[in-house]
């Protein structure tokens, strides 16, 4: 298997697909970005809680969560993307934002929804859920159906 | 805030105070009380420039982020004293007319100037990329129609792309689904921009254009209600092909909206493009440049307002895309006026494409003939126990979809809209995303705004053309 900027490189259903460590991650996103993949198209969470044994390759110990960023390379015209894992016990990723400031507001959302914290963004908040929101929706352990009802003392 | 006792009682009645009399006297003391904390908005806050870090503020001034804090702090007539009285932060929204949804802008003015802009989403989420994973594949389409609810074909063709690579049968889709797909997803692109020039035109003073706008995308709706049975929300496009076939009479349908809408604009070109008070309006206002707009992640037309002649249809080919004659239209300044004028150009290059569809529309099957995937026919069902069986199975339980995750980005009328999804071999997703482009180009709005007038920032919104529903999902 061929390896980018010494991390494994899958093939998903004929897309690429770079798996960097944590610690990896900041310096083959810039690797990348000076390579031509200028562009972060997209940044999401995974929380893979009931689903540990996907495939992955050799190497990779997976994790509860995955930070997946889509990359586009504008002159080139092709995409790529990296996947990190990232522990439950210290959900903490470093951020983009410096090098792709277009990823503010996905490491927030993913920040909103997962709990997972982005080292170096500049106003990681909620984005989407009320401020005082108690809990990260999309984690699989946030069940459905047993969300309290707002406002309701408010005045009628 | 807080109105006391004591408050009420000291004379010295300012207008503001008689309006909290008012609110106080209009409202039991007590159950105002809880009242208010029960709708703070919390501590998403413009805060003073004294409390903010040097990142968030070059954010918030709308910098280009990649220059050093030095350059950045000489950007705009900033005040020195962060104290500076002169300063106001007022609310635009999430009430209000321009700004197309529920979208909240806080915005720092000096006087009428723009110095700072925060856009504040979330007034819409509902959460549907959490419903994504109870709905199965076959489902999947009602939820993601609904997110940007302006295009919803290209939302179904999108997450119908990503299932159909999941299953490895994207090489397998009938020519004629694919053919009818593009056809769809055009007329989308038309309907929408349609509706941009009745809100851009809106927002700008041009009421008359509202209606016209309007009217002519109601002509493109009853086209698709004749073929999909809705006017929006159509779950139309669904893994596998199209729900249904073409209905009788479809190409005289499409040959009307292609006689009937290029005179109208025409009309808009008298309207609008040639009219000096929208010109003014428009030009010069809201200026991104290339390398922004890009670090910004912006997509479709905001980045071909810089000039950058980026569009996924003929960059990275979709459906039949490729076969298509067709030119991207690219801008040459950035601002509102150039994304006013591409849209309206991309409405006559969409007819362009439809034309040659209607040329090229071949005959044949409209879905997938995989078991798998596609449920049996209506007739079929009176006389085949399988059939009946397979047909339960395929709507109570859904088809597996095979383990792993991909993404798949399309262009849709406001940019890349992208489907990623991760599954573990069940019949739902296990993780759904829509990358949608309003919530990426959003992010733009603090640098088109800085140095600006408050009137243009209703200008500079409407030429973003954000669709909240697809922002927030």
């Amino acid at each position: 298997m061929n390896d980018i900027h010494g991390c494994p490189v899958t093939d998903s259903r004929g897309q690429e697909v770079i798996h960097p460590t944590r610690e990896q991650y900041l310096d083959v996103a810039k690797s990348l970005a000076d390579e031509g993949y200028t562009v972060a198209v997209d940044l999401c969470g995974v929380d893979y809680l009931l689903y540990m044994n996907r495939p992955l390759p050799e190497g990779i110990v997976p994790e509860r969560f995955e930070v997946v960023v889509q990359l586009l390379d504008i002159g080139d015209r092709k995409r790529t993307r990296l996947r990190v894992q990232v522990p439950e016990s210290d959900p903490v990723v470093a951020s983009l934002f410096d090098l792709h400031p277009g990823t503010e507001a996905p490491e927030r959302e993913t920040f909103d929804m997962f709990g997972i914290s982005f080292d170096g963004h500049p106003d990681l908040t909620r984005i989407l859920m009320p401020e005082d929101w108690e809990g990260h929706p999309l984690r699989k352990d946030y069940d459905i159906g047993s969300i309290p009802v707002q406002f309701k003392e408010a005045h009628a | 805030m807080a109105t006391t006792e004591e408050d009420l009682t000291s004379g010295g009645a300012t207008a503001l105070d008689e309006v909290e009399r008012r609110v106080a006297a209009a409202v039991e003391p007590s159950s105002y009380a809880v009242f208010v904390p029960n709708t703070d908005e919390g501590a998403q806050l413009l805060k003073p420039r004294s409390q903010t870090t040097a990142k968030g503020l070059m954010r918030e001034v709308g910098s280009v982020l990649r220059m050093s804090e030095a350059e950045a702090a000489l950007l705009g007539d900033l005040p020195d004293d962060p104290e500076d009285d002169q300063t106001m932060v007022i609310n635009m929204g999430p009430q209000h007319p321009s700004t197309h949804g529920v979208l909240r802008l806080m915005l720092e003015m000096q006087g009428e100037e723009v110095l700072r802009c925060k856009p504040i989403i979330g007034y819409l989420h509902t959460g549907m990329e959490k419903t994504a994973e109870s709905l199965t594949y076959m489902q999947g389409g009602t939820n993601v129609t609904r997110m940007d609810y302006l295009s919803p074909l290209n939302n179904e063709l999108v997450f119908s792309m990503a299932v159909e690579q999941l299953l490895g049968i994207s090489d397998d889709i009938p020519e004629r689904a694919t053919w009818i797909r593009m056809l769809m997803s055009e007329l989308n692109r038309i309907a929408s921009h349609l509706l941009f020039m009745a809100t851009n035109g809106m927002d700008l003073g041009a009421v008359s254009m509202m209606i016209y706008g309007w009217r002519e995308r109601e002509e493109v709706l009853r086209f698709f209600q004749e073929v999909t049975g809705l006017r929006m929300n159509h779950n139309y496009i669904r893994p596998g092909g199209v729900a249904a076939d073409l209905p009788a009479g479809w190409r005289d349908g499409v040959l009307r909206l292609l006689d009937l809408i290029p005179p109208r604009l025409d009309e808009y070109d008298i309207l609008l493009t040639g009219q000096p008070i929208f010109r003014e309006r428009l030009q010069g206002v809201g200026v991104i440049t290339p390398n922004e707009a890009l670090a910004l992640g912006a997509t479709g037309p905001i980045v071909r307002s810089t000039g950058v002649p980026w569009d996924l249809r003929r960059d990275i080919p979709y459906l039949h895309y490729d076969e298509m004659d067709f030119d991207v239209i690219v801008g040459s300044y950035g601002d509102a006026f150039d994304r006013y004028a591409i849209r309206l150009a991309e409405i006559r290059e969409s007819m362009r494409i439809v034309r040659q569809i209607l040329d090229k529309m071949p005959l044949g099957d409209y879905r997938i003939q995989d078991k798998k995937v596609t449920p049996p026919p209506r007739a079929r069902i009176d006389e085949s126990m399988e059939a009946l069986i397979h047909h339960f199975k395929i709507f109570t339980e859904g088809f597996k979809v095979p383990e792993g995750e991909v993404y798949v980005g399309i262009e849709s009328p406001r940019g890349e809209i992208g489907c990623y999804i991760a599954s573990d071999g069940s019949p739902t997703p296990y993780r759904m995303h829509m990358r949608d482009a309003s919530f990426t180009n959003i992010q733009c709005l603090p640098h088109m705004m800085r140095g600006g007038l408050v009137a243009d920032a209703v200008a500079v919104i409407s030429s973003v053309d954000p669709v909240l529903g697809g922002v927030d999902r």
